[in-house]
């Protein structure tokens, strides 16, 4: 018995050798080992000061085992990550670190533990969604935090849903994917891909800076409350303005 | 100003600075007595009249009159254009229009055509009576209000006359039948009420949720396993049984909606309510227990779930115990369990009614 599978395992084996495309696996192989050790020098410089010298994460920040390369390409790519001051939430600002810089840093955190991946171009690809079912998604999943017209609100001790105006699709299909800081996620289980796909089509039709406002000025998109400040101050003031000109004293001749 | 209304005591000239105006001051002073008036509440009359340019001079009533005319004009202008461009431009054209961004080109085009027709009759018509139309100050001495005496009297006897000749005084029973049935009639009112909708009975009480409900993602309309929630995310879901279709769909779903979030079982706070969930699944209600807005601000890392109307907010660790705002009670968890596919299902409907207290609540 142990000598057939003794046999069979080296049979196994020597097949898998012979056929393998050896070279090209092992080039691959070793890109992305340089990947990861760049990667990790870049974090142990950048990060390791509150996630822990390999990722285990500290009382200043989460641990990073399993969030995946999707979520480092988020954090770091919108400039999230590193943060600038310890606060409540992590504002987005230029990025601190090159395209190359992230991915190794992203491979690096995807040698931890499995996580998402960064998304292929297809998976978010806007004019392969369907709008109108986005904008449906939208309010179901997202309106609550983000507001029905994408412009974000706040939430408790100085936490805040950002406004979605102008966000690069592969940023929100990752935030979507991920889920980073408070935002929960929305795995492919809860939000197939598809529907992710009509959700960024739908922000991409609405909340760029191209998109058409039909109505003119939005004011905000906050809905009443700034829609009446506007109409008390500038509608009011007007209507004030009209009946002093009305009740005014008109002009009189000079006496000459 | 300083005629001799102002001035009533300064009859006589005194020593006078002529380098200082007397506008405001006594005409004259005396030995510490004082001048005393007629009568010091006489009514001061009207100011003279005086008149406006357009009065007097012929040219520039013209020139009033040809700004009022333009206005019309500019309005009767207006009003072709708002014609034309309801014809001529499509619904679908946006434009750009700084500083206001990219646009309808038809509504802006109708807005301000019917806003400058319109704006220009009020101003035309304004000028208009503050330029040309006569301005002269009248005044009207207002009659008594009150009726002269004879006239009084005499309508007081025609009312005598009348409840006298219509015996209300005298035949009782008249009287009596008609005040009762002026009382009767507005209890046909009262019972009208009943119309104002069909007794709630116990439906605040009951949802769709029954023992072995399938929880389906209000996404996908899938049923959902335990594998598909995973610790940090939000699913918003429904009982399998509601179908978009049914009329009674929106009353049904306004009591059954809930959410599914995953905490590490370490994190809940109350054995009660990680008993009611599945390995960490816990299945809320998104209604909120104040006035009913969907609380599913979920922040994922302190589990906080907030309302968006009044800023209640509930821990998820915690049983959805209210931390702050208005809510009254706890968000009202749903029992769950795997049924023999692999699917979450419901053990029961809520325990307690889902949403807003009522009186009945308890």
């Amino acid at each position: 018995m142990f000598v057939v599978l003794l046999i069979a395992l080296a049979a196994t084996g020597g097949l898998y050798a012979a056929f393998a495309p050896a070279e090209e696996a092992q080039a691959d192989n070793r890109a992305q080992s340089l990947a990861i050790d760049e990667g990790e020098a870049l974090y142990r410089v950048g990060c390791s000061s509150c996630h822990g010298r390999s990722g285990e994460g500290g009382s200043d920040g989460p641990s990073l085992v399993g969030v995946g390369p999707a979520a480092v390409h988020f954090q770091v790519g919108t400039g999230r990550m590193p943060m600038q001051n310890p606060g409540a939430q992590a504002p987005a600002k230029p990025r601190a670190y090159t395209q190359a810089e992230i991915d190794q840093l992203a491979a690096y955190i995807g040698s931890l533990g499995p996580g998402p991946a960064v998304p292929e171009a297809s998976a978010y690809d806007p004019a392969d969604g369907d709008a109108a079912r986005g904008g449906e998604l939208f309010r179901t999943n997202c309106a609550q935090c983000h507001n029905f017209t994408g412009q974000g609100g706040a939430l408790t001790h100085g936490k805040y849903a950002p406004g979605l105006d102008d966000v690069e699709p592969i940023f929100i299909y990752e935030a979507m994917l991920t889920g980073p800081q408070n935002m929960p996620s929305f795995p492919d289980t809860v939000l197939p891909e598809q529907e992710k796909r009509d959700i960024i089509a739908w922000l991409n039709a609405v909340n760029t800076s191209e998109s058409p406002s039909p109505g003119g000025f939005s004011l905000g998109g906050f809905g009443p409350v700034s829609e009446g400040l506007f109409a008390w101050t500038f509608g009011i003031g007007a209507l004030v303005a009209l009946t002093v000109w009305i009740g005014a004293r008109s002009a009189k001749a000079r006496k000459s | 100003m300083s005629d001799d209304r102002d001035h009533p005591t300064s009859s006589q000239e005194t020593e006078t600075r002529k380098d200082v105006s007397d506008d405001h001051l006594p005409g004259e002073r005396r030995s510490g007595e004082l001048a005393v008036l007629d009568d010091p509440f006489a009514d001061p009359g009207l100011p003279p009249h005086e008149h406006r340019r357009q009065d007097i001079d012929e040219r520039a009533a013209k020139r009033s009159e040809r700004t009022v005319a333009l206005l019309f004009t500019v309005s009767m202008l207006a009003t072709i254009g708002f014609i034309v461009a309801y014809v001529a431009i499509p619904i679908d054209r946006i434009v750009y229009i700084w500083p206001i961004g990219h646009i309808s080109g038809l509504n802006f085009a109708l807005g301000t055509t019917l806003g400058t027709a319109l704006f220009c009759i009020g101003a035309g018509a304004i000028h208009w009576a503050r330029t040309l139309m006569s301005d002269e100050e009248r005044s009207e001495e207002r009659h008594a209000v009150a009726a002269a005496p004879e006239v009084k009297a005499q309508v007081l006897e025609e009312f005598r006359k009348g409840a006298e000749e219509s015996g209300i005084g005298r035949r009782k029973l008249v009287r009596n039948t008609m005040l009762g049935a002026m009382a009767l009639v507005p209890l046909s009112g009262v019972v009208l009420l009943r119309d104002l909708g069909p007794l709630p009975e116990d439906k605040l009480r009951k949802t769709a949720w029954r023992e072995g409900s399938v929880i389906v993602n209000e996404n996908t309309g899938e049923p959902l396993r335990p594998e598909d929630i995973t610790v940090g995310s939000l699913t918003q879901a429904m009982p399998e049984e509601l179908d978009h279709h049914d009329h009674d769909f929106h009353a049904e779903i306004a009591k059954a909606a809930v959410m599914l979030v995953r905490l590490e079982p370490e994190d809940i706070k109350d054995p009660r309510s990680a008993e009611w969930g599945h390995e960490g699944i816990l299945c809320f209600s998104k209604i909120c227990t104040h006035i009913g807005c969907p609380a599913t601000l979920y922040e994922q890392q302190t589990h906080h779930a907030l309302c968006p109307c009044h800023q209640s907010t509930f821990d998820l660790s915690d049983g959805a115990r209210v931390l702050f705002g208005p809510a009254g009670h706890p968000l009202p968890q749903l029992r769950i369990t795997v049924n023999d596919d692999g699917y979450l299902t419901a053990l029961g409907d809520f325990e307690e009614p889902p949403g807003p207290s009522f009186w009945e609540r308890g």
